[in-house]
């Protein structure tokens, strides 16, 4: 058995490609939950309306958006230059704690700096954190050749074991009981909310607008021309002229910044401290929505949403009925899979023999 | 009856008919030419013939008995063995590995290494062709791997019986015309043994040199059969080509002042024979200068310190009086024109749009951008502009927004020359120097013919012409002057009338109009082999 | 201080610990070198040790043998493994998305079934795990279990199969030069997918080291990153079986000695370091060895590149 490319690829072919990969997933998705004993049809009801049901939750899903929107534009930017970042995961965790560093009350000895300019000091100190955290597994790939799929990943444990380390030590919250938690963000510095009474905050405009840019910043900018042309054919890049070494030095910082800012962003958007177990995996997921957006930044929002919700409304469905979270990763993970095969069918049939 | 029966093999891709309806027989005992040009579906043939690809329509013979298609273990066990253009061997693993694949079942917990070691070295004694078992194929000359590879195909070994009938896909490609004799001695040699063989080429010399028989393929199809004695080179290329070839038009001028000069360039390689030893170069303008050279004695480490990609570990490279970095910028900057040899992997970036590839060096330039937000709109008009002026098909569809890779190959190349030869648009200034690293191969005649035209009217534009390529026919066909490039040494440059067929092959072996090595046969390259 | 720790290095607990910690990245290690020596990056390992810990752990609580319990295991990681193969050979699919998505996948199905399967414990049930081999007369080994036997045996066999077998040389080639075997007649597919496999088979059976020997219950995260360790540990060794094993025993000893730095409080070199730093250790050092051996690696050359039948 093997591909073989089709001689036409339909149009149509193209635009159903991702609607028969979700149609799969649901399908596939359906048998585990028939097994957990729920009724399919409902479960589906109670996912649906528990993620896009009711404008409370919307609020929901557009606050778990916002993360991953962020994690899922690093993860563009990274894999449209081939550098394979998978390590979002603790550059997330690398920006939040640089945020509550320069943000933090620390007991009263924090910087004592107006809010119009600590805000933007603790958003750059996240990205930087982000971007520094990156760099460098992309220079050992680069000059050494290094494959940066796993340093990106071990690293991600050294940064989650460092944040422990943290939090345990120099930036406790001395007055917390229970669970290790970071020095609290100052007042002033945390993100106001979009709907009241809801949990969504106005980090879902930065993440827009920085979905919009990133999107402007491919399609017009020399820079983005740059990312696309050396991750394409980094040899035709350099015979070219362009600076290759240094385009993967932009992608690195650029990356692990917008990772960092997803870190800073959750901070002052939620709980206004950091946690260890303030990402349930947005690094990793984020990875996911950036290929079921197929690397396009305006894509990776509506992928972000999606995703959401899904995640919205498996949890408000497992409370309903008896069917684990879990089932949120596992449809995830599916229609990513089954996109990729999707697309690949559109344009590849299979033969045999 | 005949060793090789084709009947009515055809085969489809898409929408491309690479195989139409072709009938053809090979005789015990003969060396059968197969001509064709690039593209006429020589190789799609083969490929069916050993198995790799199933035909649409029709069966093959082998001594009388059929073939089973889509296999290539069947075509081993019938006995056809292939030498690839481009060899199939394991660079990191020993010669007697390679020669052992498939000779054992895959279920045996034993492998015979013993016995398969005394039936190389036996058969490499009766064929004439020295290998060392041990050696790891990464440390073998270029003309050495092909001696493996047909020993390959050759030696009996487990239940490999060894080939009766030899397919050669374009052997002479990477040869001297020294070591291409003797390859043809071995065929005689092997063909008085039994063997009847399949002789691939484009090269009308050879071809004429070679075989008994000549098949000639065009567009897919079977133009003609006939005996090598009845036919010539002027017969032969009408019927490649379908129509009689002009040659290009060249006009006699004088040479005018010097654009580029290499003093002394020196590139090293770490435990190895320098790469580019102590090279003179003056290329003038109005003049076109041709390198010739077999592929690996240092013509790929002087095409890319002229693309500036590469610093020299000694002497200098300058650009009208100034010494020149390696960066590719400034030398786009300074107007010379880069011609790569791998236009796919190095000229353009496939996923890329046309027009995106037509600025590809200069889309930082004020012509195409303005801080650092890209002039799309001019972009495509630049494009388009160059798509009618150099002829570039295949764009009709969507304009210059599709994607680069599907161009053909010609059409590819057109446009790399378009993007050259036009440079700034805002400085409509032809380059100065033109620097054009095997700019035809893998082309069609018609490609051929219009890239040597291009090339021939900027030289008459007052361009400094450098032509490196391992196609002596295109050598003679274009240069004013010719030198020889031998293991990094460059021979002296003498005008083109002045060099004969005889002395060019000497000068690539190392002979006296080379460099220091007088007499050796030239054979240990001293970089990898180039993919093409 | 020294003294300290020479006398640790060479007491027998030490290296019993050593091999225990060792054990599931020798067997991991051992599948991803099949998998990368036939050109088949396998970033799914980390799921298929999560599934086949489960799988094997689910067995051997439903009833049946410990060993059956692994072959269970090995079964699972094949399967897996054959569907990285289809999606990576077959459809050509990106070899890093694939590995990953089939991570996230595996481990979200097995916590799945999991969870369905039990829904509300407090503490997670457990099995009788693998029993020391308290009757071999050698010093360590008896202290380990039949598991660890069959790591160690592993390693030579598997040498032996790549090096002097028919189907080893196929293997190797189909990793360096794709085209070279399919000019032998040798389906160049197959023997990817055979080899996906049978390394995802040998993952599972890491995975379900950590259930039925080392611990003795399935618990959420219990892998922890020890499938992305194999997959630096096998740059580490040169992609050669005999290495792996180094690469793993010394892996092990430097998790041990930071399990005992723990343990006993103890501080390094006269200064308190808080324990994170001692986990730190481990996956620092698998990033060191990678960039000790970029230089000198030795990379399968078709590894991740897809090969198109006919295609050159």
């Amino acid at each position: 058995m093997h591909i073989e490319r089709r001689a036409e690829v339909s149009r149509v072919a193209q635009l159903a490609a991702p609607f028969g990969a979700i149609a799969f997933t649901l399908l596939a998705s359906s048998l585990l939950v028939a097994w957990a004993g729920a009724p399919v049809g409902q479960a589906y009801a109670l996912l649906i309306e528990g993620g896009f049901g009711t404008l409370f939750a919307w609020s929901e899903t557009l606050t778990r958006a916002i993360p991953l929107i962020l994690t899922g534009l690093a993860a563009t930017v990274a894999f449209k230059a081939r550098l394979f970042n998978i390590g979002a995961e603790g550059q997330l965790y690398a920006g939040a704690l640089a945020a509550v560093a320069v943000g933090g009350l620390h007991g009263g000895s924090g910087f004592a700096l107006t809010p119009w300019l600590l805000f933007p000091l603790m958003m750059l100190a996240a990205a930087l954190a982000g971007a520094l955290l990156l760099l460098g597994p992309a220079l050992l790939k680069s000059r050494l050749g290094v494959d940066e799929v796993v340093t990106t990943l071990l690293l991600n444990f050294i940064v989650l074991l460092f944040v422990s380390m943290m939090l345990d030590g120099v930036m406790k919250d001395p007055t917390a009981m229970g669970w290790p938690q970071s020095v609290v963000l100052q007042d002033g510095l945390q993100l106001e909310r979009l709907i009241p009474r809801t949990r969504l905050h106005t980090g879902l405009l930065w993440a827009l607008v920085l979905a919009v840019l990133l999107w402007a910043l491919f399609k017009h900018t020399t820079t983005g021309f740059e990312i696309r042309a050396v991750g394409a054919n980094a040899r035709a890049a350099a015979f070219a002229g362009m600076p290759v070494g240094w385009v993967t030095v932009k992608v690195a910082l650029l990356s692990g910044a917008l990772a960092g800012l997803a870190g800073a962003i959750e901070v002052a958007g939620r709980a206004g401290y950091v946690t260890l177990d303030m990402s349930p995996g947005y690094g990793y997921t984020g990875i996911v929505i950036a290929m079921l957006a197929a690397l396009h930044p305006l894509g990776v929002v509506a992928a972000a949403v999606f995703v959401a919700g899904i995640l919205v409304g498996a949890d408000s469905m497992s409370r309903a009925v008896n069917v684990p979270t879990y089932i949120a990763d596992v449809i995830v993970s599916v229609s990513l899979l089954a996109m990729l095969v999707a697309t690949m069918l559109a344009q590849y049939r299979l033969r045999w023999r | 009856m005949p060793a090789l029966a084709l009947k009515g093999i055809t085969k489809r891709f898409g929408a491309l008919v690479a195989n139409d309806d072709i009938s053809l027989d090979l005789d015990r005992g003969e060396v059968l030419a197969l001509l064709g040009e690039n593209g006429a579906g020589k190789s799609t043939l083969v490929s069916i013939l050993f198995g790799h690809y199933r035909a649409d329509a029709g069966r093959i013979e082998v001594f009388g008995a059929p073939l089973p298609p889509g296999n290539p273990r069947a075509a081993l066990d019938a006995g056809i063995g292939m030498v690839h253009q481009h060899f199939t061997l394991a660079d990191n693993l020993s010669v007697l590995d390679n020669l052992m694949l498939g000779t054992e079942p895959l279920w045996s917990w034993r492998s015979a290494r013993g016995a398969a070691r005394a039936a190389l070295l036996d058969s490499a004694q009766r064929f004439g062709l020295q290998v060392n078992p041990d050696a790891l194929v990464a440390e073998l000359s270029v003309g050495e791997r092909q001696r493996v590879e047909i020993l390959k195909a050759l030696v009996p070994l487990g239940r490999r019986k060894g080939a009766r009938i030899l397919i050669l896909d374009e052997p002479t490609a990477v040869l001297t015309p020294a070591e291409a004799e003797s390859l043809f001695e071995t065929l005689h040699q092997l063909v008085a043994q039994g063997l009847s063989v399949i002789f691939i080429s484009h090269k009308l010399d050879e071809v004429l040199r070679v075989s008994q028989r000549v098949a000639v393929l065009r567009a897919g199809r079977l133009v003609a059969t006939l005996a090598t004695a009845e036919a010539d080179k002027t017969r032969l290329a009408e019927l490649m080509v379908g129509r009689s070839v002009d040659a290009p038009q060249r006009r006699a001028r004088a040479a005018g002042d010097v654009v580029c000069e290499l003093n002394g360039a020196v590139v090293r390689a770490a435990g190895r024979r320098d790469v580019l030893a102590a090279v003179n170069l003056a290329l003038r303008g109005g003049e076109i200068f041709a390198i010739s050279g077999v592929a690996g004695n240092g013509q790929q480490a002087l095409a890319d310190v002229l693309f500036g990609l590469r610093a020299l570990d000694a002497g200098s490279v300058t650009l009208r009086g100034s010494v020149m970095r390696a960066r590719p910028r400034d030398w786009v900057a300074a107007g010379v024109a880069r011609i790569p040899e791998d236009r796919q992997a190095v000229g353009v970036v496939g996923d890329l749009a046309l027009w995106e590839n037509v600025i590809l060096e200069r889309y930082a330039t004020p012509a195409f951008a303005s801080a650092g937000v890209l002039r799309r709109a001019t972009a495509m008009a630049q494009a388009a502009l160059l798509i009618r002026r150099f002829d570039v098909r295949g764009a009709e569809g969507r304009g210059a927004d599709m994607p680069t890779r599907a161009l053909s190959g010609g059409n590819m190349q057109k446009l790399i020359l378009g993007r050259e030869l036009a440079g700034d648009p805002t400085q409509h200034q032809a380059p100065s120097l033109i620097v054009a690293d095997q700019p035809t191969w893998g082309l069609d005649i018609g490609a051929v013919a219009y890239v040597h035209q291009q090339l021939l009217d900027a030289c008459a534009q007052g361009a400094a012409v450098l032509v490196i390529s391992e196609d002596l026919e295109e050598i003679f066909a274009l240069a004013d002057r010719i030198a020889v490039m031998h293991h990094g040494h460059l021979s002296e440059a003498r005008p083109a009338a002045q060099w004969t067929l005889a002395q060019i092959g000497l000068a690539m072996a190392g002979g006296q109009a080379g460099g220091p090595d007088g007499g050796s046969t030239g054979e240990a390259a001293s970089e990898p082999d180039h993919a093409h | 201080m020294i003294g300290e720790t020479l006398e640790l290095l060479f007491s027998v607990p030490f290296w019993v610990a050593v091999l225990r910690i060792a054990t599931p990245l020798i067997l991991g290690t051992l599948g991803v070198l099949l998998c990368e020596r036939a050109g088949v990056l396998n970033l799914g390992i980390e799921g298929i040790m999560v599934a086949g810990a489960f799988t094997g752990w689910l067995t051997v609580y439903q009833g049946g043998g410990l060993w059956a319990g692994v072959a269970v295991a090995a079964g699972t990681g094949a399967a897996l493994g054959l569907l990285h193969g289809f999606l990576t050979v077959t459809l050509s699919l990106s070899q890093h998305v694939s590995g990953l998505g089939l991570t996230l996948f595996a481990t979200s199905v097995a916590s799945y079934a999991y969870r369905v399967s039990f829904p509300k414990v407090d503490s997670p049930p457990t099995i009788e795990p693998f029993a020391d081999m308290a009757w071999l007369p050698l010093p360590v080994l008896n202290a380990q279990t039949p598991l660890t036997l069959l790591a160690l045996a592993l390693v030579p066999l598997i040498g032996y199969l790549l090096y002097r077998t028919p189907a080893g040389l196929a293997v190797r080639t189909v990793g360096e030069n794709p085209a070279a075997a399919e000019g032998q007649g040798i389906d160049v597919a197959a023997v990817r997918i055979a080899s996906v496999a049978a390394g995802s088979a040998l993952m599972g059976v890491a995975g379900a080291f950590l259930t039925l020997a080392a611990f003795n219950a399935f618990y959420f995260n219990m892998v922890n990153g020890r499938g992305w360790v194999c997959v630096a540990l096998v740059v580490f060794a040169s992609w050669r079986p005999g290495k792996a094993l180094l690469g793993a025993l010394l892996f092990g000893v430097f998790d041990a000695l930071q399990l005992r730095l723990q343990q006993s409080g103890g501080s390094l070199f006269g200064v308190d370091v808080a324990y994170q730093f001692y986990l730190m250790l481990p996956y620092v050092l698998s990033i060191a060895a990678l960039v000790v051996m970029a230089r000198r690696a030795a990379y399968p050359q078709a590894l991740m590149k897809p090969y198109r039948k006919g295609e050159r």
